[in-house]
């Protein structure tokens, strides 16, 4: 007699892959309907909505503007009025911000900042939140941006950054509150708020293009617009996270609801907000990049420029600017966030303002010195240094030496691998692929997830993108399969000793930084462009939250235990396999999330180098202005990456709690 | 005496608070029965059950009971914190529960004030902004809450810490702030909240030393939690045992011992040291004709404790003297040494 496992686990999953495999083989019996949605029953959701907007457009609340100087009478809608009247305000904030930056904007007679003022600046508010090593980090990367002829691009994409920033806290911070305050504001935003921050950047981009057109400030509006969920979130968290005691406490004190609020609740908030902030700089930068496809300026739109004419060694100077400038507003704001606050109010005036007046002095000075000196104003192109002669020559010789190697392996991959790959993940019957994921949820949580995940599936079955989601899909699971292994041999490899372990954290924090659409310089520059070249964007993106979270997880394993291992003579592979990594496993597979998350955001940017999936089809409807099909592309890539989500957390949270590691 | 007590300065009259859902439809159901069961199998959780008592000018009732029996919820009713399902609750004759918030706002503004378990300490404030803190809430100018905010800072010893923040100072230090915050409007009503209860034994009997030196000064109406009944037993004019949100008995302390009405109460004196409750009053014998006392005295309502050792060591019983001088008792080494190790009826 055979012994076959006969817990309850192992029958699920036994029986969830007899049903696949059976699905799976009884292919050739089944009728059509069941292999993949029949065209001829998709829903027009995208048809439906494009009316929808256009009706609110064009038709919904029809107001007229009397011109008086022209005396025109014209005839518009209550949104296009709003939309020009927010789009305007914003332009003329970009105006002025620009004017400071770089000069020489209509409407303003002064001139722009030296370079040297900005350097100064930086170097002052490094030190203040910091000390020298920020100072120099901050001050440095200053110079670097302006004596390597990346003055223009830059500045232009920081005014972008510094009009979105304040908006998107703003409006973060005030829904943030309501949905404290409200607990229906809350319920209404948490479904949005996951949607939101699961749909790729260019679904962000369409309606925008759509209501705002193109340009700088329509950048702004996609780029605050995406930027403001994770501050909602983190306003919300920090909130719900001041102590009762102190919330009574305030009370007791006499407070109404505003002073308990702005006196109490958000100080006491502080740090969970100030992370927020770090957020949405973060992903405002990430954004501003992106929205170049719209027509936004600055580095982002310059290496669009560079990349499309394969002018690589000038893609990666740009790339290098943009990480740079990542790096150094993330160690900016996450200084502000951890700085506690100083007792200084008896100081006299000129200690207490310190860094106020060496701002103000090293700007005068700056002023005064490019008088004489313009270079300390500004360092023209044509005498700046550049070094994309370098790049240039790197890529030339990768190329001449390893040409011939990148092109075996690449058709090597794409032969033997992806492509059989992505035809079996393509001719997998719908209905398998529905009796997996749902079986899945069943067994996780419930009919409940089944009806979640399957109704997630069904939203793309319904609006015709079955096959489309399908390749996004086979890309996804390759990269994330490769990506866990190399985060689990690295993270493994790192964990073993206590400075490594802080290294490889914060080498990963710094990567996490980056905009994700850097990531496909340097592939470009190895592979052209093809989707091996995306799918090794997407692996190297990918494998930041899989190192991280092992790292995290095996750390977490208590002491006493590995002790206890130790001393009853558990070797240490035995240790690693027997003990470390099945109390680690919940938080890796959180970071399996995060990394099929990051694949999934990864893979649509890298329609833009050419893939056949979701994306690709999400850029066209970009450069056809089609907002319905965009939107409704968007939700197919977030409610794959919702799907994957439920069901990796209702596996990991439950056993993270039995562990007691929750 | 009757006619002479003043009006309750805190009033309770059978109060209720369930939290959940449908409390207060399962309340008027019962009538005000509650049966834990079957409430709870409804999905509520009790967390004040039927309470009614009164606290007078310038005493200080102790609020007594193990984790979990609804001390702070009580309190939080009398504060209204939180608002209680049922009952009546008068602060000097004003009806609580019907104030609305803009009165209820001022009555913590000027009346009320309260110390909690974990301090509770606003983080980015300084201690001296956040002594002055509800002083600044109700609109006084910087320079006379700041005055005010020093005051309370000699007060309680802090002078010289002014300027640091709550994460610089320790635990005895954070809950002096939070004790002279509670004073900062100087309120006739002062909650406490198990405000010793996060700190070391030896700090926590330091400050109920101060905190008793203060109370003489200042000569309050307070409402004081613990779940430690040594504590309650140096600080209280009467305790209020606590058990599953019900009042189980009130009274002096020395009551309590000696009189507990209930198995609970009983089981809790149980493992109380009665030398330290019982006065030299409650336990002397009459003095019989022509007994020989010690040369020395002791007065009626000093606690056991403090005249045991010298009782013991007296070779003759010591007579027990009123505040006239009269001797109006006996105690005798015998009687001590069984109060002392004696198992007590
Ligand atoms: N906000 C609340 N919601 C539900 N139950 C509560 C709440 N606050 C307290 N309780 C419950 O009420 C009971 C009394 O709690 P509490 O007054 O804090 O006890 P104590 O202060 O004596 O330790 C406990 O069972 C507690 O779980
Ligand atoms: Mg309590």
């Amino acid at each position: 007699m055979v012994h076959l496992p006969t817990d309850r686990k192992s029958i699920q999953v036994a029986l969830l892959f007899i049903v696949f495999a059976v699905l799976v083989a009884g292919k050739g019996v089944m009728p059509g309907w069941l292999l993949t949605w029949p065209a001829s029953v998709t829903l027009p959701i995208a048809e439906w909505l494009n009316q929808a907007l256009f009706f609110l457009q064009d038709e919904f609340w029809k107001i007229t503007v009397i011109d008086v100087e022209e005396d025109l009478a014209e005839e518009t809608t209550a949104v296009m009025l709003i939309s020009r009247g927010v789009s305007d305000a914003l332009q003329s904030s970009i105006d002025v911000v620009r004017n400071i930056l770089l000069g020489g904007r209509k409407g303003f007679a002064l001139p722009a900042l030296p370079w040297t003022a900005v350097a100064g600046i930086a170097f002052v508010i490094g030190y203040a939140l910091q000390g020298w090593r920020l100072s120099l980090l901050a001050g440095l990367s200053v110079i670097y941006l302006a004596v390597f002829g990346q003055w223009q691009d830059s500045m232009r994409t920081l005014s972008l950054v510094f009009v979105a920033v304040p908006i998107a806290l703003v409006l973060g911070l005030s829904l943030g509150v309501l949905a404290y305050r409200y607990k229906v504001v809350e319920l209404t935003l948490a479904p949005l708020l996951n949607v939101a921050q699961s749909l790729p950047h260019f679904s962000y981009l369409i309606p925008v293009l759509v209501f705002f057109g193109i340009g700088d400030n329509a950048g702004a509006i996609a780029t605050i617009i995406f930027a403001t969920p994770p501050m909602i979130r983190l306003t919300l968290l920090g909130l719900k996270k001041v102590s009762v005691e102190v919330l009574e406490s305030g009370r007791m004190s006499g407070c109404n609801n505003l002073q308990l609020l702005t006196q109490v609740q958000i100080p006491s908030a502080r740090h969970d907000i100030m992370i927020g902030v770090n957020q949405v700089i973060m992903q405002c930068l990430a954004m501003v990049v992106i929205a170049s496809f719209i027509g936004a300026s600055g580095l982002g739109y310059t290496l669009l420029v560079m990349l499309g004419s394969l002018k690589i060694g000038k893609a990666l100077e740009l790339g290098i600017s943009i990480v740079l400038i990542a790096i150094v507003l993330d160690r900016l704001s996450l200084a502000w966030a951890h700085k506690q606050p100083d007792y200084r109010a008896d100081l006299p005036f000129y200690v207490r303002y310190k860094y106020w007046l060496a701002i103000v002095g090293l700007t005068l000075l700056s002023i005064i010195v490019s008088k004489f000196f313009p270079y300390a104003y500004k360092i023209p192109r044509s005498v700046a240094i550049t070094t994309a002669p370098f790049w240039d020559f790197m890529v030339d010789w990768v190329v001449r030496n390893w040409y011939s190697g990148l092109q075996q392996f690449r058709t090597f991959l794409l032969v033997e691998v992806l492509i059989p790959m992505r035809d079996a993940y393509t001719s997998l019957p719908m209905v398998a692929v529905f009796a997996l994921l749902m079986g899945a949820g069943l067994f996780l949580g419930g009919v409940r997830s089944a009806l979640i995940v399957g109704a997630f599936f069904a939203f793309i079955a319904l609006t015709g993108w079955w096959n489309k989601a399908m390749i996004t899909a086979y890309m996804v699971s390759f990269s994330v399969l490769i990506s866990v292994f190399i985060g689990l041999s690295i993270g493994i490899i790192a964990s073993r000793r206590s400075f490594t372990t802080r290294y490889a954290l914060l080498i990963c924090d710094t990567l996490q930084t980056f905009p994700s659409f850097v990531y496909l310089i340097p592939v470009i520059m190895l592979f052209q462009v093809n989707d091996v070249s995306v799918l090794t964007a997407v692996i190297i993106y990918a494998s930041i939250p899989a190192t991280r979270y092992t790292i995290e997880g095996l750390r977490s394993v208590p002491q006493g235990l590995q002790e206890a291992a130790t001393m009853s003579g558990v070797s240490r592979i035995q240790r690693l396999f027997k003990i470390e990594l099945p109390l680690a496993l919940p938080h890796i597979m959180l970071g399996v999330n995060q990394t099929v998350i990051f694949a999934l955001f990864m893979v649509i940017i890298g329609a833009f180098i050419g893939t056949q999936d979701l994306g690709q089809e999400i850029m066209q409807a970009l450069s056809e202005s089609d907002m319905g099909k965009g939107l409704v592309l968007g939700l197919c890539v977030a409610f794959m990456g919702l799907a994957m989500d439920h069901l990796i957390n209702r596996w990991a949270l439950p056993r993270k709690q039995e562990l007691g590691l929750a | 005496m009757a006619e002479e007590k003043a009006q309750a300065v805190i009033e309770c009259r059978s109060v209720y608070k369930i939290f959940g859902e449908n409390a207060r439809k399962l309340l008027e159901e019962s009538k005000g029965r509650v049966d834990e069961e079957e409430f709870s199998k409804a999905g509520c959780i009790i967390g004040v059950n039927n309470v009614s008592l009164e606290v007078h000018q310038g005493e200080m009732l102790v609020v007594m009971g193990l984790s979990g029996s609804g001390k702070s919820t009580l309190v939080r009713c009398i504060s209204r914190l939180t608002d209680a399902t049922a009952g009546e609750i008068l602060i000097d004759g004003q009806d609580l529960l019907k104030m609305r918030n803009k009165d209820l706002i001022e009555l913590r503004r000027h009346k009320m004030g309260m110390v909690f378990q974990n301090f509770a300490l606003l983080p980015h404030k300084t201690v001296l902004e956040n002594i002055a803190f509800p002083l600044q809430v109700k609109g006084v100018k910087t320079a006379d809450s700041h005055g005010r905010a020093r005051e309370m800072i000699e007060l309680v010893g802090l002078v010289g810490r002014e300027k640091s923040f709550p994460r610089e100072l320790s635990g005895g230090q954070q809950q002096r702030v939070g004790i002279a915050r509670s004073l900062a409007v100087e309120p006739d009503i002062w909650f406490l909240d198990e405000p010793f209860s996060a700190l070391d034994p030896l700090i926590r009997r330091e400050m109920q030393d101060e905190f008793l030196r203060l109370q003489s000064l200042l000569n309050k109406t307070i409402v004081f939690i613990t779940h430690d009944f040594d504590e309650a037993l140096r600080l209280a004019d009467r305790i209020a045992i606590m058990y599953h949100g019900r009042v189980e008995q009130i009274g002096a302390p020395v009551d309590i011992v000696l009189n507990p009405v209930t198995d609970y109460v009983k089981k809790f004196t149980n493992e109380v040291p009665r030398e330290r409750v019982l006065t030299t009053a409650s336990v002397m014998e009459p003095k019989q004709e022509g007994q020989e006392l010690s040369e020395f005295t002791v007065a009626a309502d000093v606690i056991i404790e403090q005249v045991a050792e010298r009782v013991l060591s007296a070779t003759k019983p010591v007579a027990v003297v009123d505040g006239q001088g009269e001797i109006i008792g006996v105690l005798n080494c015998k009687r001590i040494l069984h109060i002392l190790f004696g198992k007590p009826s």
